[in-house]
């Protein structure tokens, strides 16, 4: 039980809090830059090797490309169905052999990432099938390369929907870093545990949900408003 | 210019395989407006569609500005693709650009550098009538505006050659109007092959050199409008002057004559009342402008012996006339 009268309570618990979402946005950020690369990447993926995708037939061999893109499949539905507390856990070996401990703020980006990508990865795909196949087929008839068409057609013209979905995903991984924090991963949910939990502070549980409440509010607004400009919402972009 | 010979295409599809391009040899030439006509179905689309092998045939070749499409690889048919201009009836441009931005797009596929993509596609935008919208995005444009985009992407590459799948299909009488005087503009003055695809015969009537009519996959039907109309049994030519149904009830033979040039059009019916006494009335006439050619059909009624009318017909036929009967007296 903490003295929640003594003068120095209020000050203390700025301070860790102010720390604690230090620490969330840290691990938030770089799982999210990872997330949204390695995920990209894995959604174009799943995409184009598929039937009648442009690379359904990499090297010439469409074995290959039946292969890599199930093995893809496979591994998003594992990733996706496993409840992320117990990813977290038996993630525990891979991330102390990656980052050297399994336990701080740096090792929660581990099981982070690695719950997030394929998440993420489902919504690219998701994203990039919205995308007419008429605008690839201009882009093929203009002469386009496949990663042309990639990076000037599909991603591009998913742009919106890329957005709100990395949006989603990052507000999951606002979520999901709270839960490391039951690991000792650091971060707001670790503060909430350790003083709200098991010290019964009130006013430690209060302050780091509303706290997460406005992290996720922001997140979600930044994303609205720039799928919203892709969109043409806004004002045209200046090049 | 263009050439397709014995070009076959067959779709495996649920329902079994289905032939959509049988046999098909067409000739474009350099410069000509050619229209492919038919039905849904007929396989217009894939006809198109294999001239710059977006679809590939099953057999038979194609041959653009003295190339074979069918031998390229996949690099030097990138690059044979960038001199075959092509627009489609949905338009399909980038909508997460901007009117300049999708005419960039294709000048940075051919590696054109910064600033001369900026001078190109501001010359390509005038060329179009577009320059007042370059900054606007595709959303706030009409759908005559998004065709102009769509035909100043296809000119980005400098083609000779200009597909066009519907191109007007989804505008309104004007616009379509519009855009097929564009297209026609291009021809006179950048020299452009265009290879066009509709379901309108007046898109053919308005625009077009020479036609091709297409059914289940063949091509039933073709040739320079100016010889097909004096074809008598022509379908196109059927299309190009709607006359409309034959009077019923009466038994008397009606026949067709096709003019081109109308002045020849007065002797004819004066003549034929005159030397052959007989006693014409005119049921219809429609005239059109074909291949540039003031192009006339009229159909006129001839009561009479049938000895006076055979006799009649073969002396229009004798002086150069296309004259089909399209009815006889019993
Ligand atoms: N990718 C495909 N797979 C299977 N069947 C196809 C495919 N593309 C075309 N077909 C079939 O080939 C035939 C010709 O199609 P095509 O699109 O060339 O017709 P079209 O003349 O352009 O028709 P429309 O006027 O409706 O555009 C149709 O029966 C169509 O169903
Ligand atoms: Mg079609």
């Amino acid at each position: 039980m903490i003295d929640e009268t003594d003068p120095e309570f209020w000050p203390t618990l700025w301070a860790n809090v102010g720390e604690a979402t230090l620490e969330t946005l840290y691990q938030v950020s770089v799982t999210m830059l990872l997330t949204a690369l390695i995920g990209l990447a894995v959604g174009v993926l799943l995409v184009v090797t598929d039937r009648g995708g442009m690379l359904e037939a990499p090297f010439g061999s469409r074995a290959f490309g039946r292969g890599l893109n199930w093995v893809l499949q496979v591994v998003v539905n594992l990733g996706r169905s496993i409840p992320f507390i117990i990813l977290m856990i038996a993630l525990i070996p891979f991330t102390r052999w990656i980052v050297g401990t399994a336990f701080s703020v740096t090792a929660a980006i581990v099981p982070l990432a690695i719950a997030a990508i394929p998440f993420f990865a489902r919504i690219v795909e998701i994203a990039l099938r919205e995308v007419p196949a008429g605008l690839m087929e201009a882009g093929s008839s203009i002469g386009a390369t496949k990663w042309q068409l990639v990076s000037k057609v599909l991603i591009p013209e998913a742009g919106p929907a890329l957005v709100l979905g990395l949006t989603t995903t990052a507000v999951s991984v606002v979520n999901f870093s709270a839960i490391v924090g039951v690991i000792g991963g650091g971060g707001l949910g670790d503060l909430a545990i350790r003083y709200g939990h098991q010290r019964y502070s009130t006013p430690y549980i209060i302050v780091v949900v509303v706290v997460l409440v406005v992290i996720v509010t922001l997140i979600q607004a930044a994303g609205n408003r720039m799928a919203m400009r892709m969109r043409g919402g806004g004002p045209a972009r200046t090049r | 210019m263009i050439e397709l010979a014995g070009v076959s295409k067959t779709f495996a599809s649920r329902s079994g395989a289905v032939r959509a391009l049988d046999d098909v040899s067409l000739t474009v030439e350099r410069g000509q407006i050619y229209g492919v006509i038919g039905r849904s179905g007929a396989g217009k689309s894939t006809l198109i569609r294999t001239v710059n092998m977006l679809e590939a045939p099953d057999s038979g070749t194609i041959t653009v500005d003295g190339v074979d499409m069918t031998s390229l690889g996949e690099e030097e048919l990138r690059v044979a693709r960038q001199r075959i201009g092509m627009v489609f009836q949905h338009f399909n441009l980038l909508n997460s650009r901007t009117v300049r931005g999708n005419v960039e797009f294709a000048l940075e596929v051919y590696g054109v550098a910064k600033a001369e993509r900026a001078r190109r596609s501001a010359e390509i935008l005038e060329l179009v009538g577009l320059t007042e919208k370059a900054d606007a995005r595709i959303a706030e444009l009409s759908g005559g505006q998004k065709q102009r985009v769509g035909i100043a992407r296809a000119l980005a590459g400098n083609p000779s050659v200009l597909l066009s799948d519907e191109a007007t299909s989804a505008l309104d009488p004007d616009t379509t109007e519009e855009i097929l005087g564009l297209l026609r503009s291009l021809r006179d003055e950048l020299g452009l092959t265009i290879l066009l695809i509709t379901h309108e015969m007046d898109v053919v009537k308005s625009l077009c050199d020479a036609a091709a009519l297409m059914r289940d996959g063949r091509v039933v039907e073709h040739g320079l409008l100016t010889d097909l109309v004096m074809r008598p049994e022509s379908e196109l030519s059927d299309g190009l002057f709607p006359l409309g149904e034959l009077p019923e009830g009466r038994d008397t033979t009606v026949i067709e004559i096709t003019f081109v040039g109308l002045a020849s059009q007065e002797p004819v019916i004066t003549r034929l009342a005159r030397t052959h006494e007989l006693d014409v009335s005119l049921l219809g006439a429609a005239i059109e402008t074909l291949g540039g050619k003031q192009t006339g059909r009229t159909r006129l009624e001839l009561p009479g012996s049938p000895a006076a009318i055979t006799a009649a017909v073969e002396d229009l036929r004798a002086q150069g006339l296309s004259v089909r009967v399209v009815r006889e007296a019993s």
